[in-house]
């Protein structure tokens, strides 16, 4: 899966609004938690000591992380603001505590379909989806809030 | 891997079912005789069934032993499920004999006793590492590292293992599914260069993986690659190039079990010739392949997962069960068809035809059955991968190769590759 992702070009609706805020290491820009406003800085991308970039799509904003060890992570803004979306792909499973922040422990009692196990997960809250799947090497997954979703943002717009 | 759990509730339905049909669930032919199983002291013996707490379905295992490294204090343990989605031998404390306890601790590079966190998507196994020596057929491994998940004498989870408040773990017999784990996938070590103290760090991802537990607490460490969890079979004398996995076809309705063989070797003893299988060449960063459905290409996302109990993957057509919630239960069965590609310069195209049949009523017709080729449940579209869990491997001798050592017909791997059985 990281193959791929570093093979397919980013299919951003307005490539021409691509800035690059390319900073690496602790001094890293803030990184807001599911469920938080950009503009918080609970989460700082030096947790996962990665590298992170901005762009935009027509009804959201793309923040894009990429840790050392491969991992892409995306988290996706609505124009109010609000982090409506996390999504992660790559060899190593990110921590799931600072990627949904308040949404954690909503996440850690929310039922499982029974068929969710060590690498597959499936939660479809109201309000609360985290779709997590993958093996050794390989893992992917999204995490959002249904009720900050965009109009007309699907989920498969979140990879 | 992954993994279902079945409902309990199928009992009483079946009788219902029955009474309504007024016989037995199966309508179908005698299959002929399944081929003779391969034979040699490269061959563990492989079952599938509902595991050690009858709990599941489509779960291999085989029976490993283990030693106190250099003694005869020894331990024979069934139901370590085979899992070609992973790397690593773990065995669930709850399954372990007392005298086992004195298994040495494996250490750091500081010398305090090495403990792991392994991730799942849903959850975490946390417990310490210990060495023992392990016997899977004639292949012996001395002093390997293994994870013992559950251990009871293990400090209590770290926060950044758990998350806080904590996430459920799997870290019992029930949890998992087995007595252990048996992880032989392409990949020689578990965490790989993301932990090692060169190429990696101590916690990949923000998140720990090895961690060194003095009194004082335990504190995320690197680990080196030849300290990490090996592939087991890679660390055997011979016969260690990769595994196949032999498991006859069986027919629509299922099995109550299944007997079949894991082959250690590739291309090393007569019983495990490559020969005309269909090779197809993994990414060395994934293990994975591409697969293409439904019109759509799924690029260096295939897997091959025994320890998937279902093939998994998206397909809006088909109707989702209400008893076995998170597979497929399609009105009447489909036959669906799939095309996997090799990565690199050995790409292999192979079209694979797989059918689809609803678990709950295959579940209501046979309560007791606890193998199926044809059962498969959502992969989000998210997630985005295809997964071809155990139905795949029925009539089939599916072969991993691992990254790094190579086989006579097929170059180095890591492939996977299959042929019809």
């Amino acid at each position: 899966m990281e193959m791929a992702l570093q093979q397919k070009p980013l299919r951003f609706g307005l490539r021409l609004a691509c800035a690059l805020l390319l900073v690496a290491g602790p001094t890293a820009p803030g990184w807001a938690a599911l469920g938080e406003p950009e503009s918080s800085v609970s989460v700082d991308s030096g947790h996962f000591r990665a590298s992170l970039h901005v762009a935009g799509r027509p009804s959201f904003t793309v923040h894009e992380l990429r840790t050392p060890a491969g991992t892409v992570i995306r988290e996706f803004v609505a124009p109010s603001g609000a982090v409506f979306a996390v999504s992660w792909q790559g060899p190593y499973m990110p921590s799931l505590s600072l990627l949904l922040g308040q949404n954690f422990q909503r996440f850690a009692t929310a039922p499982r379909s029974a068929s969710s196990s060590r690498s597959r997960l499936l939660i479809d809250q109201p309000n609360l989806v985290v779709h997590a799947g993958g093996h050794i090497r390989s893992y992917a997954g999204v995490a959002y809030l249904p009720q900050l979703l965009p109009a007309g943002v699907s989920e498969e717009q979140l990879q | 891997m992954i993994r279902g759990s079945r409902p309990r509730a199928f009992a009483l339905l079946a009788l219902l079912a029955l009474a309504a049909c007024g016989g037995g669930g199966a309508g179908s032919s005698l299959p002929p005789p399944p081929p003779p199983l391969p034979t040699g002291s490269n061959v563990a013996p492989l079952i599938v069934d509902a595991g050690p707490k009858q709990l599941g379905v489509n779960l291999p295992s085989v029976t490993v032993t283990l030693c106190v490294p250099g003694t005869t204090t020894c331990q024979t343990i069934d139901h370590i499920l085979v899992d070609t989605g992973s790397t690593g031998l773990r065995i669930v404390a709850e399954a372990l004999a007392p005298v086992m306890f004195s298994l040495p601790a494996a250490k750091t590079a500081a010398n305090d006793p090495m403990y792991q966190c392994l991730l799942f998507a849903d959850g975490y196994a946390w417990g310490s590492v210990r060495l023992a020596d392990a016997q899977l057929a004639d292949g012996k491994a001395g002093s390997l590292a293994i994870q013992l998940i559950g251990d009871p004498g293990s400090p209590t989870a770290p926060a950044d293992c758990t998350g806080i408040p904590s996430v459920p773990s799997q870290n019992t017999v029930a949890e998992i599914g087995a007595n252990g784990i048996l992880g032989i996938s392409v990949f020689l070590q578990d965490c790989g260069a993301g932990c090692d103290p060169v190429t990696g760090s101590a916690n990949p991802n923000g998140q720990g993986f090895y961690y060194g537990c003095p009194a004082s607490g335990c504190v995320n460490v690197t680990v080196t690659l030849a300290a990490q969890l090996q592939n087991p079979v890679s660390q055997f004398a011979t016969n260690n190039n990769g595994v196949s996995i032999f498991l006859p076809a069986i027919t629509a309705v299922g099995k109550p079990t299944v007997a079949g063989a894991l082959v250690l070797g590739i291309d090393t003893q007569s019983n495990n010739q490559l020969g005309s299988a269909t090779v197809l060449s993994v990414s060395p960063l994934s293990g994975n392949f591409t697969t293409v459905f439904n019109g759509k290409t799924y690029t260096g996302a295939g897997f091959m997962d025994s320890g998937s109990n279902g093939n998994f993957f998206d397909d809006p057509a088909l109707k989702a069960c209400t008893l076995n919630v998170g597979f497929y239960c399609p009105a009447t069965a489909v036959t669906l068809s799939a095309t996997n590609q090799g990565v690199g310069a050995s790409s292999a195209t192979s079209t694979v035809s797989f059918s689809v049949a609803s678990l709950d009523a295959l579940s209501n017709a046979n309560p007791t059955f606890a193998a199926y080729n044809n059962i498969a449940g959502p992969m989000p579209a998210t997630v985005s991968g295809f997964d071809w869990g155990l139905p795949f491997f029925f009539g089939r001798s599916v072969t991993v190769a691992f990254e790094g050592p190579t086989t006579t017909s097929a170059g180095p791997g890591p492939f996977f590759a299959y042929a019809d059985f």
